[in-house]
């Protein structure tokens, strides 16, 4: 399989995970749009790895992302837990208090 | 006699209390004098009686080194360096020019008038104790002639003219606070009159203060010093530097300078304020008003005679014997027992000035001791009488009363005697010489003014005796008019309208026409002899246009219920009835209830009047000569006393004196001086003859002619009666003229100075109201643009600012395809 096919997955899957965070209007779904985002280039980072590095450099950043978005979903979602607890509500367009 | 010596050491320290006590008795007066047993009054009057022992016994010092022929001029700052540096400057010598010492000067004139005080003080203080009895103020009064006994002490004590000067002052002010004693006291129908009159007195002596005051700059600019002495020295040295002439300034100074005693002796035309200052309590008149503070004025004429030029003294002279007959006629024509010493003290006042101004201060010093004390008695008897008839002031009212009030008549007697120039009284021997000094002038070097001086004292001491006696037969002879009807008198008066035409106008009246009643009215009221005239009496002398209306319709209010009536429309409703308050009849007095009869004084009050009687009888009386008395150059105790050499010092005193030089002129003078003296004692001795007998036939054998006389008289009657219309002149030209000036001036600052000012302030406000616009638009502008500005560029940029984070997330995708698209592109 040539490099292209992976790369064509890993921009579909960072599509896709754009479009789920700019639209979803659950915040869960944004956190869920921002691990596709992770994976897409995790993707980019193993097949990079595979078709032109020497050694298993991409494959051990793939794991330290990995590891990286658990840690975050974690921070993550205990910040949603206090935004739900703090406006009742987890959907990001009504929580905008930082605006003025 | 070694007690007699005079030892600084001691005498400067008991010279020093004789002030100091009268002070200290003021400062404890007025604190507590309230609560004082018997209000305080014994604590004043034994310490005056402890200051008229050391004035005496001082004087008694001065007479004896007179009487050995030594020097006596004391000055406590060159013997004991008792002086106060005042506006001290270090950097100066003790001499130097802007340095002011005052010290004791204790010389023969000083020693004498100290006395005269002393006595006089204590005296009408012990009288006070009876006369003030249970009137309101009674503390204040005593506090109040305490201090001016200090200030009048202090004056005579002073060695220079800026401290004679300041007591002179304090002097004034106790005045007016005198005069003005019964203005505290509506009650005593005295109090309009009596703050009028103490305002009057204030100030139109203020004028003569002025005068006093620019005078003695004058001296001090060119001399330099303040003390008689060496103001006495530097006079004679001027003079002599100047070929013996005095300088023109010098007669402008000197003439400033008598513009004070003007002022103070009430010498014409400043004369108005002392016949009226009788309406403070009669013991103030006589202490302040005949024996003391007017007589500062010719002490201070004595003190500063080397000073005056011959023209100075020409206008001296004339001043005085114009005051001396003018205020004399006036004096004939007073009903009033007050006015009629009153215009005699002006009276003798002016023989005074007018003897020192004929170039005899020994002369004038002379009659300023003697007359202190038979006016003091005369005032003091008047006060007497005045108490025994129960506040009664008019002569008409009186009569009879020497048989009710004989010490009071023998002491007024005696005075009257004195005063008239009887022979062997000391009233005599001081204005015979004053009359001898106007022969010299007039034989010696003769002027036309020494002439007119001459004639107008002559003439005045005739009147003298006549309205002295006119006094004596109306107040102490023939029957008690008290309870009469006052028809008696009344048609000596010729009825005169005087209008309101003045302010107070009816003040002035009842000084000098208490009870005038219209002849028309009076008239018309013969027959009603039983009924009250306490009522009628005093209603209607208030205007003349009034009494006139109201007794022509024959009803005058007399019922004796009414007798209060109209009070406070003029003093002299209110007075009777006030005057309760001031002794202890005032339930019969009230009422003038005709079963109270006039009656002698007490003790405290007659005593007073025994002794200055005594003094006024005996004044002049010690002849002061080594050996034999009766040889012919012995002299009268003060002439010695007072002399030239004692007066200013011998050097001094011989120029004063300007005698003639050389052998022959001395001679001249000499022979002049014992002629004038034999032509003075006849004519005093006529012209008491004169005045004499006219006043006892026409008060005591044709009681009818005075009348007649003043009828026919007519105008001139009545311009004497109104006292030449001086008040009414000075009221129409100075009074007037001062209000006029002052409207004008007040309209000037109303419109132009006040315009000017409002101008300025609109300007100013107009200018202010640009500035205030400029700011508004431009500055304000330029600062609120700018804050205008941010906030339209901010409203632009917070658009984009949403707080979604999915819209910063869609941006920030937004932004990284850019980023791409424009890489990728380039």
């Amino acid at each position: 399989m040539a490099l292209s096919a992976y790369i064509a997955v890993s921009a579909v899957l960072f599509a896709l995970g754009i479009v789920c965070i700019v639209t979803r209007r659950n915040i869960i779904y944004v956190l869920m749009g921002i691990e596709m985002i992770l994976n897409a280039a995790n993707i980019n980072f193993v097949a990079f790895a595979r078709f032109n590095g020497d050694g298993l450099d991409g494959q051990m950043m793939a794991i330290f992302v990995i590891i990286l978005a658990a840690a975050e979903a974690a921070v993550a979602l205990a910040i949603v837990l206090n935004v739900f607890h703090l406006f009742e509500t987890v959907k990001p367009s009504e929580v905008d208090l930082m605006r003025d | 006699m070694e007690i007699l010596q005079f030892d600084p050491a001691t005498d400067f320290k008991l010279l020093l209390a004789a002030p100091l006590i009268p002070l200290l008795g003021y400062v404890i007066q007025i604190c507590f004098g309230k609560f004082l047993p018997r209000k305080g009054d014994w604590l004043l009057t034994g310490g005056m009686f402890a200051t008229m022992c050391i004035t005496v016994y001082m004087l008694a010092k001065a007479i004896y080194a007179a009487y050995r022929g030594e020097p006596f001029q004391h000055h406590s700052g060159d013997e004991i360096g008792l002086a106060f540096h005042w506006l001290y400057s270090s950097e100066e010598a003790a001499g130097g020019t802007t340095n002011v010492v005052a010290a004791i000067f204790y010389d023969s004139l000083g020693a004498a008038m100290l006395a005269v005080v002393g006595v006089v003080s204590f005296f009408v203080h012990l009288f006070s104790t009876g006369y003030m009895k249970g009137d309101k103020r009674y503390h204040i009064f005593f506090a109040n002639i305490s201090l001016f006994t200090f200030a009048m002490l202090g004056l005579v004590l002073s060695d220079n003219i800026l401290f004679l000067f300041i007591f002179w002052e304090l002097m004034g002010l106790m005045s007016y606070l005198l005069i003005g004693h019964f203005s505290h006291d509506p009650g005593s129908g005295f109090h309009r009159w009596a703050t009028w009159a103490c305002k009057k007195a204030f100030m139109t002596t203020r004028i003569g203060d002025v005068c006093l005051l620019i005078g003695m700059l004058m001296f001090y600019r060119e001399f330099h010093t303040f003390r008689f002495t060496e103001l006495w020295e530097a006079a004679k040295n001027t003079v002599a530097a100047n070929g013996g002439v005095f300088p023109a300034w010098m007669t402008v100074a000197g003439l400033f300078v008598f513009g004070g005693t003007v002022g103070k002796s009430a010498q014409f035309p400043l004369h108005v304020w002392l016949p009226d200052a009788m309406a403070g309590p009669t013991p103030v008149s006589a202490m302040i008003h005949a024996a003391t503070m007017v007589a500062a004025g010719v002490f201070l004429l004595g003190r500063t005679y080397p000073l005056m030029s011959p023209d100075a003294l020409t206008v001296i002279t004339v001043v005085g014997a114009t005051t001396a007959i003018f205020a004399a006629t006036i004096g004939m024509t007073s009903w009033d027992l007050k006015a009629v010493l009153a215009y005699s003290t002006v009276s003798q006042l002016g023989f005074m000035v007018a003897a020192v101004g004929l170039g005899n201060v020994t002369a004038g010093m002379f009659h300023m001791v003697t007359h202190a004390f038979f006016k003091a008695c005369l005032f003091l008897s008047a006060g007497s009488v005045i108490h025994g008839c129960h506040h009664e002031q008019d002569m008409r009212m009186m009569g009879g009363l020497r048989k009710k009030m004989p010490i009071t008549f023998a002491c007024t007697l005696a005075c009257t005697l004195a005063i008239s120039g009887m022979p062997l009284f000391s009233g005599f021997y001081s204005k015979d010489m004053i009359l001898a000094a106007g022969f010299e002038r007039v034989l010696g070097h003769f002027n036309g003014w020494s002439l007119y001086a001459l004639l107008a004292l002559s003439c005045a001491a005739m009147i003298t005796a006549f309205y002295m006696f006119r006094l004596i037969w109306l107040t102490f002879f023939g029957e008690y008019r008290g309870s009469m009807e006052r028809h008696m008198y009344t048609d000596m008066l010729v009825a005169h309208g005087r209008g309101g035409h003045l302010v107070y106008h009816d003040a002035l009246g009842r000084l000098h026409a208490p009870k005038d009643e219209p002849l028309s009215a009076d008239d018309g009221h013969h027959g009603h002899g039983g009924h009250d005239h306490g009522g009628h009496g005093h209603d209607a002398h208030g205007h003349a246009e009034k009494a006139a209306h109201g007794h022509d319709s024959g009803h005058h209010g007399h019922d004796s219920g009414h007798h209060g009536h109209d009070s406070g429309h003029h003093g002299h409703d209110a007075g009777h009835a006030g005057h309760g308050a001031m002794d202890s009849h005032a339930g019969s007095h009230g009422h003038h209830d005709h079963a109270v009869v006039p009656h002698e004084s007490p003790i405290n009050m007659t005593l007073g009047l025994i002794v200055l009687a005594l003094l006024g009888v005996f004044g002049g009386h010690f002849w002061l000569a080594q050996g034999d008395p009766l040889v012919h150059h012995s002299k009268p105790w003060f002439v010695k006393l007072a002399s030239w050499d004692r007066l200013y010092g011998p050097t001094v005193g011989e120029w004063a004196s300007r005698q003639p030089v050389g052998e022959e002129a001395r001679a001249h003078m000499e022979h002049v001086a014992h002629q004038s003296h034999s032509y003075a004692l006849y004519v005093s001795l006529a012209v008491l003859t004169l005045g004499f007998l006219a006043s006892w036939f026409l008060y005591v054998r044709r009681r009818d002619l005075p009348g007649k006389i003043a009828r026919n008289l007519g105008l001139v009657y009545e311009t004497v009666r109104n006292k030449y219309y001086v008040d009414e002149f000075i009221q129409r030209t100075f009074i007037a003229g001062s209000f006029a000036l002052a409207r004008i001036l007040s309209w000037v600052d109303k419109y132009v100075v006040d315009g000017l000012v409002l101008a300025i302030g609109r300007l100013g406000k107009a200018i202010g109201g640009f500035s205030a616009w400029f700011d508004r638009t431009f500055v304000d502008g330029a600062v609120n643009g700018v804050g205008a500005l941010s906030q339209a560029f901010g409203g632009v940029t917070r658009l984009i600012q949403t707080g979604r984070i999915q819209q910063y997330a869609a941006f920030a995708v937004a932004g990284g395809l850019l980023a791409a698209v424009w890489l990728i592109m380039l």
